[in-house]
């Protein structure tokens, strides 16, 4: 859920101008915004299974340290999703153990 | 278990360590009229609401962890220093009317308006009366802490410090 | 090669401080950060800072950030982004990667101002997503804007525990509950009051039992403690809850200090293994200093001022500033920085950093 009001911060007068796919399922963000939070704003908390156990994770840091966040972004696995910027188009998929090079949209 | 008592295990200040504290007025000023009633018990590095004031009635002096002090008799119950305090920590009590005016800082989205019936809380946030907001103050000196003024009955003046907070739409 | 005179690395309150002292004296700064944007921890705090009108006692957090950031701009300070520093080798050269190429600088004197990372804390479920440092909360509803869940358990009632309960339920938010294992409230009353009257329990001498759900958090169980901080059974209580932050400590983010072969010393207080340092914020090693939560996990105003102390000396060992003028101002900002190290919060950390300082003494 995004903030849109808040008592200091004032109103968030940024517009989703972006459209990302996520796991096939298209959602709106804002370009440049981490492509973590774009998915919180949606609702998406599982961002990927572990390798051995099959474990969900989800953000843990939000500021590239713990890789708890990595995703399969445009082809490419291990992406770090809070401190990556959203663009236009991003093709995400939750990423299932170590992950899969593959051609990139 | 048996609760322990004061600021360091309930996250409130008890009456003892309100009765304690310098900033805290006599009950014969607050039915005099509005005066401010600074709720800051623990020595925390911490000044502006010396600097706020404008008639020079708080003090805190050097060094800059002594509690603030109130001089009661020369406060005149501006509100000026309720939005200066980074700890939310000081009120404004007026016992001089039929009613009690309760003055607090109040920092959510959506703010009360003049005129609403609000749920009015202890130090808590149990809901302990009904009460109407007199007014709502916003400054861009208060830098986005408002200033809200409920009337509550008489018998809650020590104990009403917020309202409930809003619910979003 | 590209070269400099002052290298800091860290773009957060210490970091740009330090620039701006070090620039206004006529020193060149180049600053670099592994963020999109420059600021640290600054920007996520949007609670007004204590203090004294010196230490901008009153003013929020991130407007704080706002001034440092223009006047590092008009001071022409070289701030560079996305820049991660991976190494720091002899002659003070520094490895760094941005936009995902190796790059190097040379510097006459290099700051290291890296700041902190939060600790985790493991128990049943400590891995569900739902469960998150506190910071990395704080940084999704005040930086980006978006709410991490609706219904949050917080772990630990230090400042940071209480300040960021307090930012969620301006975010709009619920905090269902704040727990601490030890047995009274480790952070300021008048934080722990805000959120108390604002509804929220706080339990002292309480831990996470586990935390329910299978694919996110669902809820969790909660146990009291002993006096030797062993669960009291039949004291569970079971919390609805989407969401758990931990706000448990920080550690000092000291491996570019290491690797540059800093000495160490040992200090719980401040957050474990911190680098030795003098009063000018100098290390063992001549011409690297450090500055903020990498010396001791402290706040945003001691990390300022230490942050321009380390920029003064620098200028100082450049020759910008003559001994005379550095002394004074050296003098001022210790003044200010003892000023934030009193009372019952601040004397342990005064005597800590007493003893970091005299650990220098005794190794020269
Ligand atoms: C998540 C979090 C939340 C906090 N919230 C509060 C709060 O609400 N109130 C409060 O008073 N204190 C808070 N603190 C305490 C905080 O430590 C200080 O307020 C202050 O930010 C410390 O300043 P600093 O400049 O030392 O470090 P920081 O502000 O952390 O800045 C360090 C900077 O260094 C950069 N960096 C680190 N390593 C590298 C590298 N290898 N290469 C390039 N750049 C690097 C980082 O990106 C960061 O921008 C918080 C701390 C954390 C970690
Ligand atoms: S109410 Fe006005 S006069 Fe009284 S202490 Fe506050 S600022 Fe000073
Ligand atoms: S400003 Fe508030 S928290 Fe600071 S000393 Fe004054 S009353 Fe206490
Ligand atoms: S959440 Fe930790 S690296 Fe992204």
């Amino acid at each position: 859920m995004r903030v849109i009001h808040h008592p200091i911060l004032g109103d968030d007068t940024r517009v989703c101008n972006a459209t990302i796919t996520v796991d096939g399922r298209q959602i709106p963000a804002v370009e440049g915004e981490p492509i973590a939070a774009a998915l919180l704003a949606a609702g998406i908390k599982k961002f990927r299974e572990t390798p051995k156990h099959h474990k969900p994770r989800g953000i843990f840091c939000a500021i590239g340290r713990c890789t708890d966040c990595i995703m399969t972004v445009d082809g490419i696995p291990n992406v770090r999703t809070c401190i990556t910027p959203v663009r236009d188009g991003m093709v995400i998929k939750t990423q299932k153990g170590l992950g899969e090079w593959s051609e990139a949209k | 278990m048996t609760q322990k008592i004061g600021i360091i295990y309930q996250g409130f200040p008890s009456e003892q360590e309100l009765a304690k504290a310098p900033g805290v007025p006599s009950d014969e000023r607050i039915k005099r009229g509005p005066v401010a009633f600074i709720e800051c018990v623990q020595e925390i590095p911490c000044n502006p609401c010396e600097e706020a004031c404008p008639y020079g009635v708080i003090t805190v002096g050097k060094p800059i962890t002594n509690l603030p002090k109130l001089d009661e008799e020369k406060c005149v119950g501006c509100g000026t220093c309720i939005a200066a305090c980074p700890g939310l920590a000081i009120f404004m009590l007026n016992g001089s009317k039929q009613k009690a005016e309760i003055s607090f800082p109040y920092e959510y989205y959506p703010l009360p308006e003049k005129g609403d019936v609000v749920d009015c809380v202890d130090r808590e946030g149990k809901t302990v009366t009904e009460g109407k907001v007199l007014r709502v103050v916003k400054s861009p000196k208060y830098d986005a802490t408002a200033v809200v003024t409920v009337e509550v009955p008489m018998e809650y003046i020590k104990i009403v410090r917020s309202i409930k907070r809003l619910r979003r739409s | 090669m590209k070269t400099t005179e002052i290298a800091v690395i860290g773009a957060g309150p210490a970091g740009l401080s330090c620039a701006v002292e070090a620039a206004r004296a006529g020193a060149k700064v180049t600053v670099l950060d592994e963020n999109l944007k420059p600021g640290g921890q600054l920007f996520k705090q949007i609670h007004k800072f204590f203090g004294s009108r010196e230490h901008k006692a009153g003013t929020r957090g991130f407007r704080i950030g706002e001034q440092l950031l223009s006047e590092t701009e008009k001071l022409g300070v070289e701030v560079l982004l996305s820049s991660t520093v991976y190494g720091l080798y002899e002659d003070r050269l520094i490895a760094y990667i941005k936009d995902g190429k190796d790059n190097t600088l040379r510097a006459e004197k290099i700051v290291i101002a890296t700041g902190a990372s939060e600790n985790a804390l493991a128990f049943p479920g400590c891995t569900l997503p739902g469960v998150m440092g506190a910071g990395a909360a704080q940084t999704m509803i005040n930086v980006n804007r978006v709410l991490p869940g609706k219904k949050v358990i917080m772990v630990g009632s230090g400042n940071v525990g209480l300040i960021v309960s307090y930012q969620l339920m301006q975010a709009g938010a619920d905090v269902v509950a704040l727990i601490e294992a030890a047995p009274k409230i480790g952070g300021y009353g008048v934080h722990a009051a805000k959120i108390r009257r604002a509804g929220v329990p706080i339990f002292v001498s309480t831990t996470i039992k586990e935390v329910l759900g299978e694919e996110m958090v669902e809820g969790v169980v909660t146990v009291e403690l002993n006096e030797k901080w062993q669960p009291i059974e039949g004291t569970e209580r079971e919390f609805e809850a989407d969401t758990v932050c931990l706000a448990v400590g920080l550690s000092p983010l000291t491996e570019l200090a290491w690797m540059a072969g800093c000495e160490f010393t040992f200090i719980p207080a401040l957050g474990g293994h911190v680098p030795i340092h003098d009063k000018n914020m100098e290390t063992t090693l001549p011409g690297i200093y450090v500055a903020g939560d990498i010396t001791g996990v402290e706040e945003a105003s001691s990390a300022m001022e230490e942050g321009r102390l380390a920029g003064v000396a620098a200028a100082e060992s450049l020759g910008y500033i003559d001994a005379q003028k550095a002394e004074e101002l050296k003098q001022q900002i210790w003044a200010r920085l003892d000023a934030l190290r009193t009372g019952p919060f601040g004397e342990g950390r005064f005597s800590a950093k007493l003893k970091q300082l005299n650990s220098r003494r005794l190794l020269a």
